[in-house]
């Protein structure tokens, strides 16, 4: 075989125009970074693919990001955490409904040397303000993610002002859950995670969780059709057909089933209409 | 903890178990980033060879300009492409966002400068040597920079692997046009960066020795094709 000067151009022909995807029937869900890590999605889409025959894609990112993907036309789908953010997308006419889906909850996670002294609380607040006390360093998400809004409500609550009290003891690392976690677990930091990605996170070091149990802890999961009256381009139908699955008994049921180390990672309670 | 011996361990598991998923990963890799070289080139290279023979007013600053979109960041290029292809954008209605295709076209982007300004100096060298033979020949300048191009083909080939090298390494484009789809989307190296953010460093660890041995295998084939065709054709 001699490549010659003459046959490069075919050649060259041969490899662009390999067929580089396979269009098929498939709807775009903007979704959350802890939804997919710990594998909710790996087990709940073959599920709803194989009885919808529709493949669903999910890009994973932080709920703001989601959120502004989404008001760019590129999803059809968001699905994800922080209530009040998930509202004013409504509200903007981005999206058509919000619909409950599930919750979990956040766990506050800090080094077994615990240098605050709040191992075992039940009180998030108390924790928060006896961290600021102490200066001990916390690892924050600081990417308008839902974790990143819940904690800052919770610095709200506690009655911190974190324009004013953040030091080089609080570190925004403006990450995923995941890396960030990797950054606690580097400097024996406390973080704020939601439970089902601590649960399957493997590189613990020396962290544990600290907090848990305080209901302002809660972590709720919507889901929202990005307005198709906005954004031509939402597949309506295939769209509106995955979230009716999502809160339809069947999905419900679903959601439930999935655990981590036979451990139930979300709750369904998309039939609760203050959620 | 022996991370790196894990690592090593996972990598081998990798290779030997031929994982289906990974071996997908492994060719939409291959795939996205050869097609994006083969596009880089045929921009690139003519481009640099022109303007190694060219003489126009604003060359110098042409040259700079082009040696310095060498260090464009990945991140950038994927931004301003994602704002492109976005549908909120003036190619939206394509519907090209999230696709290999939008890798593609980020990684061409990423590595035609890198193409052009590396085989621009290559050519140039050639061209002072030539340059009175050619003229006597009566070639035409793009002619000259053309048989040029050709007569440095062998040097041409450490350019184009550089070119690939870029595009199969970079994670900050591709992350963002397309998205790390699972079974879409997904590479090498954005499997890499998911694996690290579950924290599961070994896997992570183990994909990015996949992957060099990939890049190396490859280097090593294009070497020998090269040396022998170069022993073969002079």
């Amino acid at each position: 075989m001699v490549i010659s000067r003459r046959s490069i151009g075919g050649w060259v022909l041969a490899l662009v125009t390999l067929p580089l995807c396979a269009q098929g029937r498939f709807i775009t869900v903007a979704s959350t970074t802890s939804t997919e890590q710990w594998g909710l999605f790996a087990y709940l889409l073959p599920i709803y693919e194989q009885e919808a025959r529709v493949k669903v894609r999910v890009v994973a990112l932080g709920t703001g990001q989601a959120l502004d993907v989404a008001r760019r036309g590129d999803a059809d789908v968001v699905f994800v955490h922080a209530r009040s953010a998930e509202e004013k997308f409504v509200a903007e006419g981005q999206g058509v409904k919000r619909y409950p889906v599930m919750y979990n909850d956040f766990v506050l996670i800090g080094p077994k040397s615990d240098p605050a002294t709040i191992a075992g609380s039940k009180d998030i607040v108390a924790a928060m303000k006896k961290i600021e006390a102490t200066h001990s360093p916390f690892v924050s998400r600081g990417d308008r993610s839902g974790t990143h809004m819940a904690e800052l409500e919770l610095w709200r609550a506690s009655g911190i002002d974190l324009d004013k009290a953040r030091g080089a003891w609080y570190r925004d690392t403006g990450q995923g859950m995941g890396p960030a976690l990797n950054t606690a677990a580097s400097m024996n930091a406390y973080i704020l995670t939601d439970r089902g990605t601590w649960l399957a996170f493997k590189n613990r070091v020396d962290l544990k969780i600290l907090v848990e149990g305080d209901k302002r802890l809660f972590n709720q999961y919507g889901v929202i059709l990005v307005n198709p009256e906005k954004h031509p381009s939402v597949k309506k139908e295939l769209g509106q057909q995955f979230i009716d699955w999502l809160v339809s008994p069947a999905g419900q049921k679903a959601i439930a089933s999935y655990k981590v180390d036979a451990e139930q990672l979300f709750y369904p309670n998309a039939s609760d209409s203050n959620a | 903890m022996n991370s790196v011996g894990a690592a090593a361990a996972q990598a081998l598991q990798l290779i030997v178990g031929a994982d289906p998923k990974l071996v997908a990963i492994v060719l939409l890799s291959l795939k996205v980033s050869l097609s994006a070289v083969v596009i880089a080139c045929m921009v690139g290279l003519p481009l640099g060879a022109t303007i190694a023979v060219g003489r126009f007013s604003g060359r110098n600053p042409v040259i700079v300009l082009l040696n310095a979109l060498m260090g464009l960041p990945p991140v950038v290029v994927g931004l301003a492409v994602y704002l492109l292809l976005s549908r909120a954008g003036p190619l939206g209605g394509m519907g090209l966002l999230f696709t290999p295709t939008a890798m593609v076209i980020a990684q061409a982007i990423l590595i035609t400068p890198i193409i052009a300004a590396l085989s621009r100096q290559v050519v140039e060298d050639a061209w002072v040597e030539y340059r009175e033979q050619l003229r006597s020949l009566g070639e035409t300048k793009f002619g000259a920079a053309m048989t040029l191009l050709w007569d440095v083909r062998y040097s041409l080939v450490t350019i184009v692997l550089a070119g690939f090298g870029r595009a199969a390494a970079e994670v900050g484009a591709v992350m963002i046009v397309g998205g790390n789809i699972d079974g879409v989307t997904r590479v090498m190296t954005t499997a890499i960066a998911l694996e690290t953010s579950k924290g599961d460093l070994p896997l992570a660890l183990g994909l990015g020795l996949v992957l060099l041995a990939i890049v190396l295998a490859l280097n090593a084939t294009a070497y020998v094709v090269k040396e022998t065709a170069q022993r073969r054709y002079g």
